[in-house]
């Protein structure tokens, strides 16, 4: 693979810095809450392998928010398990389409496939950042994410191409959450100029990418319809009544344990 | 197998001190036995009597399952697991997966059961020419 000039971690403003440390909690923050969401099926997904899968994908999840948190702690941020562990909901700056509570098969294929497909095309253009350390965490997460994408995308299939039933729920789930995957394409404060200066990569270009590929999945092959989306969304810091809960749950082990080094 | 033969360490130093730096870079960033990994080493170091030791991880170049080597894919193939498929230059985000063969009879008339198999790197297929269920690495 090639490998493009990186600015390394000394030369970045502070402006540049705080930003960028906002958009790392931002991405580990959806990888994070999507992930307990998923875990939440172990035991209970409707076959053992989709058990299995989803575990895994979780596992991936969680892998890139360490990544991300790993990143944000060289340039200055808190040590990743307390990011992950010692917020509150009100700290906590993922989107509302993660925290929604796993509803059932459906509306979980339905939101991992518009989030694993953002992720992807948000990742594959981030290898070309020119901040290195970025590059290179893109470069590792969509190789795996690649896998996320095939997964889920023939989940949707199968499921709205099945019976009736089948694509009745798929559309509810599409319809329910469809309003909310905007939200993954919300700048975060000083993007912009981290988009600028090539450090980020450009968020409305992923967004029509994003939205192309969606839609000829969605609604060329599957049949579903796209219902119309709300023209603004509110701020990652405003939330559901389901994340407090869901914080509560994942974190008791640790809060109970504070000082434990060794699970 | 071992780290080497999967094409895990990237790169081995002795300093004039005598330290040594071994760099090895994870398989999947969200692997549990990374941790596991990293003491192996060093520990392998210290059995060799090196005192100095440091383990570095990287993630550049990200690693590939085209740098398990030839020796590797045998003994996995031999052991039931289909060895990975080149990745290639194929287009980033595809739908459909890469040709795997039976580890058993080197069919390629086999189907994939779970696209997820009991460890971050492998899948689930069986063969539909000699009905043998097998486990196949993915190809990253």
């Amino acid at each position: 693979m090639t490998t493009t000039p990186s600015i390394s971690g000394t030369e970045l403003t502070d402006t540049q810095t705080r930003a960028l440390l906002l958009k790392l909690t931002v991405l580990a923050d959806d990888e994070i809450i999507l992930a307990h969401r998923d875990g939440e099926w172990t035991g209970h997904a409707p076959i053992l392998e989709e058990d299995i899968a989803l575990a895994n994908i979780a596992q991936d999840e969680l892998g890139h928010a360490g990544l991300y948190l790993s990143l944000a702690q060289t340039l200055g941020g808190s040590d990743p398990d307390q990011v992950a562990f010692w917020r509150g909901p009100d700290d906590y700056r993922n989107t509302r389409l993660v925290e929604l509570p796993k509803g059932d098969w459906a509306f979980t294929m339905v939101r991992q496939f518009l989030y694993d497909t953002s992720e992807a095309l948000w990742l594959e253009a981030a290898t070309r950042s020119t901040y290195a350390p970025l590059a290179e965490i893109a470069a590792k997460a969509v190789r795996e994410e690649k896998f996320h994408v095939q997964h889920t995308a023939l989940w949707v299939e199968r499921l709205a191409l099945g019976t009736p039933e089948s694509e009745r729920r798929t559309q509810a789930a599409l319809t329910e959450l469809w309003p909310h995957a905007a939200q993954l394409f919300q700048p975060v404060e000083g993007e912009a100029e981290l988009t600028a200066s090539g450090i980020l990569t450009d968020l409305n270009a992923v967004h029509a990418r994003w939205s192309d590929l969606v839609t000829r999945h969605l609604v060329d092959k599957c049949g579903l319809t796209l219902p119309d989306a709300p023209a603004t969304q509110p701020g990652r810091d405003t939330h559901t009544e389901h994340l407090a809960p869901l914080l509560e749950e994942m974190q008791r082990v640790a809060r109970q344990h504070p000082d434990a080094e060794v699970w | 197998m071992s780290i080497t033969d999967m094409g895990m360490v990237r790169d081995v130093t002795v300093s004039d001190a005598g330290r040594v730096t071994v760099t090895f870079t994870p398989t999947f960033s969200g692997c549990p036995a990374l941790h596991v990994i990293r003491d192996s080493i060093e520990q392998a170091v210290r059995d060799l009597g090196v005192t100095d030791v440091e383990v570095r991880s990287t993630l550049t170049p990200p690693w590939t399952t085209d740098w398990i080597n030839d020796d590797a894919r045998e003994r996995l193939r031999q052991y039931g697991i289909a060895p990975p498929a080149p990745t290639g230059e194929g287009q980033l985000i595809q739908l459909d997966a890469e040709p795997t063969r039976c580890p058993r009879c080197g069919s390629l008339n086999v189907r994939m059961t779970a696209s997820f198999g009991p460890t971050l790197c492998k899948r689930m297929y069986v063969c539909d020419t000699c009905r043998e269920p097998f486990e196949g690495f993915k190809s990253v």
